[in-house]
């Protein structure tokens, strides 16, 4: 385990703020208490400081995760976002979009969202902005095997489609070793950021 | 009685060895030629035309045979002769004869692909030359000497570096470096010249920070980092203010037909609908030709409204 080098940090945020901007300084700096990224493995764990001093404890081979694993980078060293990231974006996502019930199910199985079943839409999204899905009751969601989504279109231009069945979002390929088979599709209710 | 006398005996002793030479001598004009190699005599005397139609003409070419057949057997036995098991065996010297060939010639092979290739290309095919540099061969029987030593064992004083004809900068600061280091101390305790620099980590290894390090540095590099990124983008997004500007544009445009459309009724109002449409399809254009994010510019097409 050990902290990120610059060039990973950067990488890592610039990532970030496709989806959240510049509300990555929340995470960062929060207020109810310390919290870092680490590496460990290739993965970029997100974890309080009290957790990673007792995560100091444990060899490097016998550590498996600590805290949320926010995702990894690559042999080429690109960043990778996972799903288990869901929980601290969704409260910052800038740009959102809701889906209706009946697409709902649709859309977690991997389909992309299309503009029939687009509830709502933050406005001002710009083309390819990135995205968070949201059921209408206000549950972020996410898809296998690509947890986040990125808009091909923007909002006005949306607006000016007649065509119902345009492609809205897009789901971002994202394709992890380790997501889960299409039985267990996620479902997070919202959480509050304080765990 | 003595009617058999010496003389009787000796002319028909004579006569009997006459008639054995007889038997194996051939007289011939032409002496024949042999390539005992080929079991092969070659006569080359003249037949008697006449002598031939009076015999009967087997009997003649029999004869004939049978004393070519003498004079080859009698060549035959003149060649060195040796025992093999227990059979005499005569050496046969090399043919002289030129036979014609068995099988029919080779054809000529096609080309293969590299022979094609570089007739096409002028490539003719060059010796390399045997000289190699003479640092490489120095290293190189070094090396090989150390092998050996390892080999077999046996404790060779440990050298630091090669002697190198043309030593580069890095070269000598390198040697710098290891004469520098080759202390009782490591050279931790050698003075350095009057401007000479601190030497840089020249281990391999990077360096990171330590896992549970200043958690306050830490979070204003990250801030800072981010203050950097936010600096980069552009804050006024152009493209966005330019969409803006045009909404607002079609927005009074819109709101102005609608006026005048109020007297006509619905004719004005599907022109205010397609004036829309192609306002739309103008920002379309113009916004993904702005962006450089995400998918090629396959995704225009999109832009563009159905019209059925």
């Amino acid at each position: 385990m050990r902290p990120l080098t610059d060039d990973e940090t950067k990488t890592m945020f610039e990532k970030l703020s496709k989806y959240i901007g510049e509300n990555i300084k929340h995470l960062v700096d929060r207020p109810d208490g310390t919290y870092c990224f680490r590496l460990h493995n290739d993965r970029v764990y997100y974890i309080s400081e009290t957790i990673l001093k007792l995560a100091t404890n444990i060899s490097r081979g016998k550590l498996v995760s600590v805290g949320t694993c926010f995702g990894k980078f690559t042999k080429t060293i690109k960043f990778r976002l996972h799903i288990t990231a869901l929980d601290f974006l969704a409260p910052y996502a800038k740009f959102k979009v809701w889906v209706k019930p009946g697409q709902e199910q649709s859309f977690l199985y991997g389909n992309h969202v299309l503009k029939s079943g687009l509830g709502r839409i933050t406005e001002n999204t710009n083309q390819y902005q990135g995205v968070v899905v949201y059921s209408m009751a206000d549950v972020p969601l996410v898809s296998w095997p690509s947890p986040f989504t990125y808009c091909p279109l923007s909002n006005q231009i949306s607006q000016h489609i007649a065509l119902p069945l345009h492609i809205l979002s897009i789901i971002q390929s994202n394709q992890s070793t380790y997501s889960p088979p299409p039985s267990h599709t996620v479902h997070y209710p919202i959480k509050s950021v304080n765990i | 009685m003595a009617a058999c006398s010496i003389e009787d005996l000796l002319a028909k002793a004579e006569q009997d060895e006459a008639e054995k030479l007889k038997s194996i001598t051939v007289q011939k004009e032409l002496d024949l030629e042999f390539d005992i190699g080929n079991l092969v005599a070659y006569d080359k005397n003249r037949i008697d035309i006449r002598q031939f139609r009076e015999q009967k003409k087997e009997d003649f070419l029999r004869s004939l045979a049978r004393d070519n057949t003498q004079l080859l057997v009698n060549e035959i036995w003149k060649h060195p002769t040796e025992r093999v098991e227990e059979v005499i065996v005569v050496k046969l010297p090399e043919p002289t004869t030129p036979l014609p060939r068995e099988k029919p010639p080779p054809k000529p092979r096609p080309p293969t692909k590299w022979e094609e290739f570089a007739k096409l290309k002028g490539i003719q095919k060059k010796k390399k030359t045997n000289l190699v540099w003479d640092d490489k061969v120095a290293k190189n029987e070094l090396h090989r000497l150390r092998n050996i030593a390892r080999a077999q064992k046996i404790k060779v004083p440990g050298v630091g570096l090669t002697p190198i004809a043309q030593q580069s900068k890095s070269d000598l600061a390198r040697a710098v470096n290891v004469a520098k280091s080759s202390t009782a101390s490591a050279g931790k305790f050698q003075d350095r010249l009057p401007k000479e620099k601190a030497p840089r980590n020249t281990g391999k290894k990077r360096k990171f920070q330590p896992v549970i390090g200043n958690f306050s540095n830490e979070k204003q590099r990250q801030l800072d980092l981010l203050k950097v990124m936010d600096s980069k983008k552009p804050r006024l997004d152009v493209n966005k203010a330019v969409n803006k500007q045009m909404r607002e544009v079609d927005r009074e445009e819109a709101a102005a037909k609608f006026k005048k459309g109020g007297k006509k009724g619905r004719k004005g109002g599907n022109f205010s609908g397609k004036g829309k449409g192609g306002g739309g399809k103008g920002k379309g254009k113009g916004r993904a030709g702005g962006k450089g994010q995400g998918p090629p510019s396959g995704k225009k097409g999109a832009g563009k409204p159905g019209k059925r």
